[in-house]
């Protein structure tokens, strides 16, 4: 157990021990959920924005309600409202929120990098809810929590990635997060969209598919980011279906304890088949609920002061 | 090496439990009402065997949770975020007689999140408290309904409570100068 940073940024930066020490925590936290009342008051009198200059609908309502079960006060600033479209630079808008004595910064952004700018030039707390292709660590960190609760241990475990790599910030998250912890990871999909260049980050890189889930505790699939394309990586999706799309087919040659996961929006038909989108095997709503303790768990760790762990005395 | 000063062993333990279940027993005259809550770490020990020897003295089980304070803390952004355990509590505390299980109370601090933390699992109807160590120092107008030993502290004192449950070879409870 340890934890004493300030921002989450993002998972290169954390070691092994600090992300078990957030799935630990999260624990404690879905518990809460499953309550009566499923609030804690560990973060009353704390302010929290929302800061999201790009748009997202499930981080930030994943954000907003961790943040009020914390009984933290919360406010949503979202791009289409705000002075940012009115020409104001980053940092006015955050120095801004920062005078109204915002405690924490949950920050979406399209650039890379936004949120490490962020917490270079404010006291407040900031965590990246997702920064352009870059990374989004409470994505990679529900998604190692979600696998914890169904695979004893993560040495040695397979996990594939399969899908647009090169745009997913949340592919670059959970290969960092998964290889920490030890598992072998996979990625798969479109060689445009897959470069040999993430074997620079510890995994490994194929473009037969069959081969890439034959062996795969995980089958991680990742939606094709059309909107971070500039150009039309692949000739069609009825191609990419038909070449990469999880269907009975290909699932039947998989192990038969094999679980699919995916960071949603899903988009049925296209890189998963509806019917396994719903089957057993499918952690995608479990996904959704861990990722609401997870977030939770990150707050309250931030949370913490300088001093020591341990209660004063005792 | 820091001065340390075993205050309790083992048999001391035991019979301090010993004492403060039969005192439990001669306050609380609908025993079925009873449920031992602990605090971890060393309370949740502390609850399991009290609710076991009660079960001896008054012929029936005795039910035991365990339940983690440190969500409701005064103190979170004065430390590091302490280690949250796991709350269980496999009983619906509304109507019941509590008795809340630490190991030491210092501060008080700790019993009053404890009292906040058991509200949000329903109302009982009455919340008693057990400690094995009585430190002193307290802050809060807390005061403890059974106690296993009251022991003078100076405030760089620290006491460490060390049971068989939690892998020491046996219960010991040591006074440390830091």
């Amino acid at each position: 157990m340890s934890w004493h940073r300030k921002h989450l940024l993002d998972i290169e930066s954390l070691t092994a021990d600090e992300i078990v020490t957030v799935l630990d925590t999260a624990r404690g936290f879905k518990a809460v959920g499953e309550r009566a009342i499923k609030k804690v008051p560990a973060l009353r009198g704390k302010t929290v924005v929302n800061l999201f200059v790009e748009p997202s609908t499930r981080t930030r309502i994943s954000f907003e309600l961790a943040e009020q079960r914390l009984s933290a006060d919360v406010i949503n600033f979202s791009a289409e409202a705000s002075s940012l479209k009115k020409g104001e630079t980053l940092k006015d808008t955050a120095k801004n929120l920062e005078a109204l004595n915002a405690d924490f910064i949950v920050m979406r952004h399209s650039a890379s990098g936004a949120p490490h700018f962020l917490s270079r030039v404010l006291g407040a707390h900031v965590i990246n809810a997702g920064d352009g292709a870059h990374e989004h660590p409470t994505q990679a960190l529900l998604d190692a929590f979600t696998i914890r609760e169904h695979k004893e241990k993560f040495a040695g475990l397979n996990v594939t990635i399969l899908g647009d790599i090169l745009y997913s910030r949340v592919a670059r998250s959970n290969i960092w997060a998964l290889t920490k912890l030890g598992a072998r990871v996979t990625l798969c999909g479109p060689s445009t969209l897959v470069p040999k260049t993430f074997e620079q980050m510890g995994c490994r890189v194929t473009y037969d598919v069959e081969e890439a889930i034959r062996e795969a505790d995980i089958i991680h699939l990742l939606r094709i980011q059309h909107e971070r394309q500039r150009k039309t990586m692949f000739p069609s999706i009825g191609e990419y279906t038909q070449l990469y799309g999880l269907n009975k087919a290909r699932l039947a040659k998989t192990k038969p304890d094999a679980l699919i996961m995916h960071p949603g929006p899903i988009n049925r038909g296209v890189e998963i088949d509806s019917e396994i989108a719903d089957c057993k095997r499918s952690l995608i709503l479990e996904q959704v609920t861990n990722g609401l303790a997870i977030r939770m768990a990150v707050l309250f760790l931030l949370n913490g002061g300088k001093g020591p762990q341990e209660a004063a005395g005792n | 090496m820091p001065d340390s000063t075993v205050i309790l062993d083992a048999t001391a333990i035991q019979r301090a439990l010993t004492r403060i279940a039969h005192e439990i027993a001669e306050r609380n005259e609908h025993s079925a009402e009873v449920a031992m809550v602990g605090i971890p770490t060393g309370g949740d020990h502390l609850a399991a065997r009290l609710a076991k020897i009660l079960a001896g003295i008054w012929n029936h089980p005795v039910p035991a949770g365990v339940l983690d304070v440190n969500m409701h803390r005064d103190d979170l952004d004065q430390r590091a975020a302490p280690t949250i355990h796991p709350t269980e509590i496999p009983f619906d505390v509304t109507g019941k007689t509590i008795v809340l299980v630490d190991d030491v109370l210092f501060s008080g601090r700790t019993t009053r999140a404890a009292m906040d933390a058991l509200n949000d699992f329903g109302r009982p109807k009455k919340i008693q408290l057990a400690v094995l160590i009585d430190r002193g120092h307290r802050e809060l107008p807390i005061k403890a309904d059974f106690v296993g030993k009251n022991v003078p502290t100076a405030l760089d004192e620290k006491i460490s409570l060390l049971l068989t449950e939690s892998g020491a070879a046996q219960d010991e409870a040591i006074l440390k100068k830091k």
